[in-house]
């Protein structure tokens, strides 16, 4: 097959392209932090939010994967710590219209309830220009939610969660801290039509009620925080 | 100066030659034969399939083919199927209902895939096309029951309405009723996909009573046990049958009223459906089983032995959709029972479980590739294989045309030797030569893509993930396989070098798509500008490319060659490379 651009018209140095290998970085390159490279090798899809956990535990997990290591990665059975392996966007490649029938199937013996289809929601993020929609039946944690987001939306982390998952409404001081920390909150409105702090609730509570997703720069969700704060009180 | 051939024929005598001429492969080479061919051939073209709906614009297709009764549409790349492509890509099919309105009055029958298709779309089909005849929708998504109440008021002559796999949003559960009394003309209803609540019965009961062609029907969820040996009896004709709901705490002889319902349908040869399935329910299929040339369970939840006896009572069955909860030991009795099995998929019941909980390995598919030699189709989702075993599979199965395996922890190795899959892939491409279809998995090397190249030489789709060890694999799949159409590949280490070396490969495929690979921003632009057939769009969702250096890696692209350019209806986070090497926004 002739090669129309051939290999001769192909002068690196002129056309400046860079032949780095994953993982590594091109020889031109000057900003190797993770923004402006844009990798995204499979270490770093899988592995994307957890350099806070591998920091935390003195694991490097992204060298083992770049040593051609063949060992799975170690998996946590501490509940307080979430599994070490995160779900990589469409892997296995089973399609959404299996997925939410299967996770109907998980729900028989229940005869009347409503159709279990997935639980499809808009997620909108302030200054992005477009809307994305989540299958929040995918996931089962808000860490699972948040890895997805932070993989959409890669500008925005979102904060600790802490071991349960959920924000901890009743401290207000903590509270504080979390908003103030990060660049952007995740909101959603719920069935009454309130808008919400993502993670006031238990995650079951929250997939049912959930009816839209907005993350939110933090300065403004900070006015939603009295409102949550006060719907937590009352639900005792 | 004019030469009148000897033999040539009147220009209607060669029109009615070319109308016994059905592929469109053939219909092109007919029409490249010389002009007054070109002409007669085009006049009389009455089906267009178009596999990239960006690949040529509708009036360009209505100037050549005016006379069109029959069209196919393929909208987003194929990787869209697992959320690979953001919402709102495009692939919107309105703007070809628009064209097709004015100049296709007779339009018969138009069949969708990926697109998306809105209530506007489907009330412009119902009012534009007075014999419409077939509407299926695989797939697809964007519109509601609103616009499937104006499809079924307005095509007086409906034959098919197939809503496959598509996603649709439950405004009223009564656009059935909108079908009138007068439609008798049903051959296929297909809305397996509509959600709980989306369908009156009585109206589908009425419909189904009086459609006495209705070969094919599918019917959704919400239609429960107790209500299908009605609607069978009412169609004893049907040929293939998609159950709805197949769980009930009803009286016994209500099993008894459905085995006999299934009994009387002697043409019945496809089943599907099969959610939340009981299995005591189950015998009541019995009498049709011997019959069965295609059982869909890949929604039924049930296990062994249930799964063994249902299949084993099947020695016609030809095509096998089931979950792993098969294993092993069903796969041997599939092996033993059905013989003429031509194309089997194992869905995985647990795909994001991690650890496998069901005894499903590679033995099960060695097994029934030694007993079924007639295998055509594979689709196998599973945790471990071997080299030997893939061997086997291929020198089992020459007739092999399709073959997809899944091992689902990424590059995972032969768990014997612990070696790469190279060989075990190799075997595939050797010995099945005309193999089709390719879809790898596990750990492989450079070396799986120099086996592909230089013997998969009618591979016409391949689909590539965490593969690969350098620019040479993509060199060999690019340079070696000539018949190649699709290309997806994700999660690799492939580069600029192979890409741009083999550009005017490109130009021969219907598409590429790459993602999280590390071609860079500056190949896609150098691309974009040396190769004005082809359509560069880069995808990204955070920023322009051109914020960040040239040297950086996209996150992903899709390349498609095109006769009418690049495309209007982009979304703000797709970026086109165009001749002048600017990216178009």
């Amino acid at each position: 097959m002739a090669n129309v651009l051939g290999a001769h018209d192909l002068n690196f140095k002129e056309t400046e392209l860079c032949l780095g290998l994953p993982g590594g970085v091109g020889g031109n390159e000057v900003d190797s932090s993770q923004k402006t490279t844009g990798k995204r090798s499979f270490s770093e899809t899988v592995y994307l939010k957890l350099n806070l956990q591998a920091k935390e535990t003195g694991m490097d997990l992204n060298k083992n994967l770049e040593n051609g290591s063949k060992e799975k990665p170690v998996s946590t059975k501490d509940p307080a710590k979430p599994l070490a392996k995160a779900q990589v966007v469409g892997w296995p490649p089973v399609r959404s219209y299996r997925k939410n029938v299967m996770a109907g199937n998980k729900n028989t013996g229940e005869e009347n309830e409503k159709a279990s289809s997935a639980v499809f929601v808009k997620v909108s993020m302030d200054g992005a220009p477009y809307l994305r929609k989540v299958d929040l039946k995918m996931y089962k944690s808000y860490q699972e939610l948040s890895d997805a987001l932070a993989k959409m939306f890669s500008s925005f982390t979102m904060g600790n969660y802490g071991s349960q998952g959920m924000i901890d409404f009743m401290n207000e001081s903590k509270l504080m801290d979390l908003l103030n920390s990060s660049d952007y909150m995740p909101t959603y409105e719920d069935e009454d039509g309130d808008w919400m702090l993502v993670g006031d609730v238990p995650w079951q509570m929250f997939v049912d009620s959930c009816k839209r997703l907005r993350i939110m720069k933090g300065s403004e969700a900070i006015g939603l925080a009295p409102k949550a704060m006060e719907k937590c009180k009352s639900r005792g | 100066m004019q030469k009148k051939m000897m033999y040539s024929f009147p220009d209607d005598v060669l029109e009615h030659v070319f109308s016994f001429i059905q592929s469109d492969k053939d219909r092109n080479a007919v029409s490249a034969v010389c002009k007054l061919w070109y002409e007669i051939e085009r006049w009389c073209r009455r089906k267009v399939f178009i596999g990239n709906c960006y690949a040529v614009s509708p009036r360009v297709v209505i100037k050549r083919f005016p006379e069109v009764r029959s069209i196919e549409l393929k909208g987003k790349p194929h990787f869209a199927d697992f959320n690979l492509v953001p919402d709102g890509w495009g692939g919107y099919v309105l703007p070809w209902i628009v064209e097709m309105a004015g100049a296709y009055p007779c339009l018969e029958e138009i069949r969708l895939k990926r697109m998306v298709v809105t209530d506007e779309s489907l009330e412009l089909i119902a009012k534009s096309f007075k014999n419409f005849k077939v509407l299926v929708l695989f797939s697809c998504e964007g519109f509601s029951t609103d616009g499937l109440a104006a499809i079924a008021a307005g095509c007086k002559n409906l034959r098919e309405l197939d809503l496959r796999e598509s996603e649709v949003d439950d405004l009223s559960g009564h656009w059935l009723t909108h079908f009138p009394e007068t439609c008798t003309s049903l051959v296929s209803l297909n809305i397996s996909c509509l959600g709980s609540d989306e369908v009156s019965f009585s109206a589908l009961e009425r419909l189904v009573g009086r459609c006495p062609n209705l070969k094919s029907l599918r019917l959704n969820r919400a239609v429960t046990l107790d209500k299908i040996a009605n609607i069978l009896r009412r169609a004893p004709q049907l040929v293939d049958f998609g159950t709805g709901n197949y769980a009930s705490e009803l009286p016994p002889d209500v099993l008894l009223n459905l085995a006999g319902a299934f009994s009387s349908c002697k043409e019945l040869k496809s089943l599907s459906g099969f959610w939340d399935v009981v299995p005591a329910y189950l015998p009541a299929l019995y009498s049709v089983c011997s019959r069965l040339t295609s059982l869909n369970l890949s929604y039924a939840t049930i296990q062994n032995p249930e799964i063994i006896k249902l299949v084993s009572r099947c020695p016609s069955l030809q095509r096998l959709l089931v979950l792993d909860y098969i294993e092993d030991s069903g796969l041997e009795a599939l092996a033993s029972s059905c013989k003429d099995l031509q194309e089997l998929r194992v869905f995985p019941s647990d795909p994001f479980g991690g650890e496998p909980h069901v005894s499903l390995t590679e033995q099960g598919l060695v097994t029934v590739s030694l007993g079924c030699p007639k295998l055509q189709s594979i689709l196998y989702f599973c945790h471990r294989m071997t080299n030997a075993a893939l061997v086997t599979i291929a020198q089992s199965c020459p007739n092999l045309t399709r073959f997809r395996l899944c091992i689902i922890e990424p590059k995972t190795a032969d768990y014997l030797t612990l070696e790469p899959l190279d060989v075990g892939f190799g075997a595939i491409v050797e010995h099945c030569k005309d193999l089709r279809r390719l879809s790898l998995s596990g750990l492989l090397t450079d070396r799986v893509f120099e086996y592909i190249g230089t013997y998969a030489k009618k591979l016409e789709m391949l689909s590539v993930a965490f593969a690969g060890d350098s620019d040479l694999g993509l060199h060999h799949v690019l340079f070696g396989c000539e018949s190649l159409r699709k290309l997806e590949i994700r999660d690799c280490p492939f580069g600029d070098k192979a890409l741009l070396a083999n550009a005017a490969k490109l130009e021969t495929m219907r598409s590429l798509w790459m993602s999280s690979c590390t071609v860079s921003f500056g190949a896609c632009k150098l691309l974009g500008q040396k190769m004005p057939r082809l359509n560069v769009e880069v995808i990204d969702e955070t920023e322009p490319p051109d914020s960040r250096p040239e040297s950086c890696p996209v996150e992903k692209f899709y390349i498609y060659r095109s006769v009418s350019g690049p495309r209007f209806d982009k979304p703000p986070f797709v970026w086109t490379m165009d001749e002048e090497g600017k990216i178009m926004h």
